[in-house]
């Protein structure tokens, strides 16, 4: 069971049993409708961004795995105070490091707490629960109103 | 114990002999599958007749003047008689091969009812259907301009008492239902529901899908017009099904798709369309795949409908008894009448969490929507997890289902 252990790191379980900055944002910025139709998540994100489009403040809704909570839960705390581009590079970072070679070490330590989610790698059918969130802040920073599925 | 209990009733480990896929071990564990309602394993016969037809037996069929192809065009054809038999059509000619059961509805929903359905007429289905038996009849109402009426469930998961009998109506021009429920595992009354659409008037298309594997079908004491089956779900080929439709309805039908084999004569003026079934049948099928499901068939013809309904109700008795003993798991669906598919809830635990630490116990489940949606609505949550039984499943196997649970449970609770 260890491989278990690896997918639900006590910080994930924590996260999903009290998501961090879980409601909703009035007055919001941007916001965008993250969906992955394969499991029925829903994700809902709302954004405040300042002029140099750094995220101020920020909420997400909506119902998921352990895995989609923890990680829309985790990203939420990572953003807030980031600007798009910061953003949107770690992104890119943790998507590697989801999609890498599972045998393969990576050097995931400038992802901070976010490298919880490496034993995910382990698990490629749960892969899109962890980015569902990361897609959505994506679509959410690049402007409008949208959804956006992981299919 | 429980071996005892299995030899006694019902020899199981003699019939997990016959499917290989049991000599694998998931994860370091002896596999147990419990996702046959999503598609089930074969057994060695169908495995093995397929090998032996690709090695000795392989070429086109209705063509071919040569003896090989005479010989596959028996064998295929001989599958269909199968077919036949399998649900007691008094015709083989009233089988129809298809890729599944879903395209067996979609080949009603575009030849029988765009000939037709017309503006305002109303296409009768329940809430439990699989999206295969909703997405076809919506496709034809938005291109006819019927409706879609939709019977609600009671909170157990049967069809609400009397609703289905107050919506028919002079304006029904087709009934369309799931006879076994994928999500909830509810057995409808079909017969009944038969005759009361008949005394309006309305035929009735049966999804059988999810009781095919796992009842004796007789179409013709069911007096249904048209009965939707998938290969893959009966221990046959992936890829293969059949559509059992009347005689006199199929006849009357237009062709499905264009193509070879579906004509009896081609000019650029004018084609004509071969007799039923060949008019349904256009290009070259799933030869092999027809005569593995032919064998499949077989097989369950061996081991016995009877028997085999009677072990899984048994296991669904005591994977019901296990999962209601402990707190935290919510069953969905609990119709008196129930095949043996058990959707379940634990509190605090996502289904796809659910289904990942089961898979970790070597337990195949599926988590999800069941591609019902409708029915998840219906009960409020986005999906649930769902353990589905055959009859080469154990009580063992339900010991460890409810073990995995219990480490769900640890992690979540």
């Amino acid at each position: 069971m260890d491989d278990l252990r690896d997918l639900y790191q006590t910080v994930i379980l924590d996260h999903n049993k009290a998501p961090r900055n879980f409601g909703s944002l009035e007055n919001h910025d941007r916001s965008a409708d993250g969906h992955n139709p394969l499991c029925g998540d829903k994700l809902t994100l709302e954004l405040k961004l300042d002029a140099d489009e750094r995220v101020t403040d920020l909420r997400f809704n909506g119902m998921g795995c352990a895995i989609s909570t923890a990680s829309a839960s985790l990203m939420t705390e990572f953003a807030r105070g980031k600007t798009k581009n910061e953003i949107l590079a770690t992104k890119e970072r943790f998507h590697e490091m989801l999609t890498g070679n599972p045998n393969e070490e990576s050097d995931t330590d400038d992802l901070g707490k976010l490298a919880v989610f490496g034993g995910v790698r382990q698990f490629p059918a749960r892969v899109k629960c962890a980015t569902l969130s990361w897609h959505t802040m994506e679509a959410a920073l690049a402007g409008g109103e949208s959804t956006t599925t992981t299919e | 114990m429980t071996e005892e209990t299995n030899k006694a009733a019902f020899n199981v480990e003699a019939i997990r002999r016959d499917f290989p896929i049991f000599e694998q071990t998931m994860r370091g564990k002896p596999l147990v599958f419990l996702d046959s309602a999503a598609s089930a394993q074969k057994p060695q016969a169908v495995i093995d007749r397929m090998a032996s037809f690709y090695r000795d037996e392989y070429a086109s069929i209705h063509r071919g003047v040569y003896q090989l192809s005479e010989v596959a065009t028996f064998e295929f054809e001989k599958a269909r008689g199968k077919l036949a038999r399998f649900i007691n059509a008094a015709n083989p000619r009233e089988i129809i091969i298809t890729r599944n059961a879903t395209e067996s509805i979609n080949l009603v929903a575009q030849t029988w009812g765009r000939k037709h359905l017309k503006r305002d007429d109303e296409i009768l289905i329940t809430e439990m259907e699989h999206h295969a038996n909703i997405v076809p009849w919506q496709m034809l109402c938005e291109e006819t301009g019927s409706k879609l009426v939709v019977v609600p469930l009671e909170e157990d998961g049967s069809l609400q008492e009397g609703a289905f009998e107050a919506l028919l109506s002079e304006r029904t021009k087709l009934v369309a239902l799931g006879h076994v429920s994928n999500a909830l595992g509810t057995i409808n009354p079909i017969r009944e529901m038969i005759a009361a659409a008949h005394a309006q008037g309305a035929p009735v298309l049966i999804d059988g899908a999810q009781a095919a594997p796992h009842l004796a079908i007789d179409v013709q004491e069911l007096d249904c017009d048209f009965y939707a089956v998938s290969g893959h779900k009966v221990f046959g080929p992936s890829g293969v099904g059949f559509l059992y439709g009347k005689l006199d309805l199929l006849d009357a039908m237009p062709p499905y798709q264009g193509g070879g084999s579906m004509i009896h004569t081609v000019s650029f003026a004018k084609t004509t369309y071969a007799d039923v079934p060949a008019r349904f049948e256009a290009g070259t099928p799933d030869i092999a795949g027809v005569i593995g499901l032919g064998v499949a068939v077989d097989y369950l013809a061996h081991v016995g409908m009877d028997a085999i309904a009677a072990w899984e109700h048994e296991l669904l008795l005591y994977a019901t008894e296990k999962l209601s003993a402990i707190d935290a798991v919510r069953i969905i669906g609990t119709a008196p009448d129930k095949a043996a598919v058990i959707s379940f809830l634990i509190e605090g635990a996502h289904p796809h969490d659910i289904g990942s630490i089961l898979d970790q116990h070597g337990v195949a489940i599926r988590a999800g929507h069941h591609c019902a949606q409708p029915v998840m609505e219906r009960y409020g949550i986005p999906a649930t997890a769902r353990a589905s039984f055959a009859f080469y499943n154990t009580k063992r196997d339900i010991d460890v289902l409810e073990q995995g649970i219990h480490s769900v449970l640890e992690l979540f609770g």
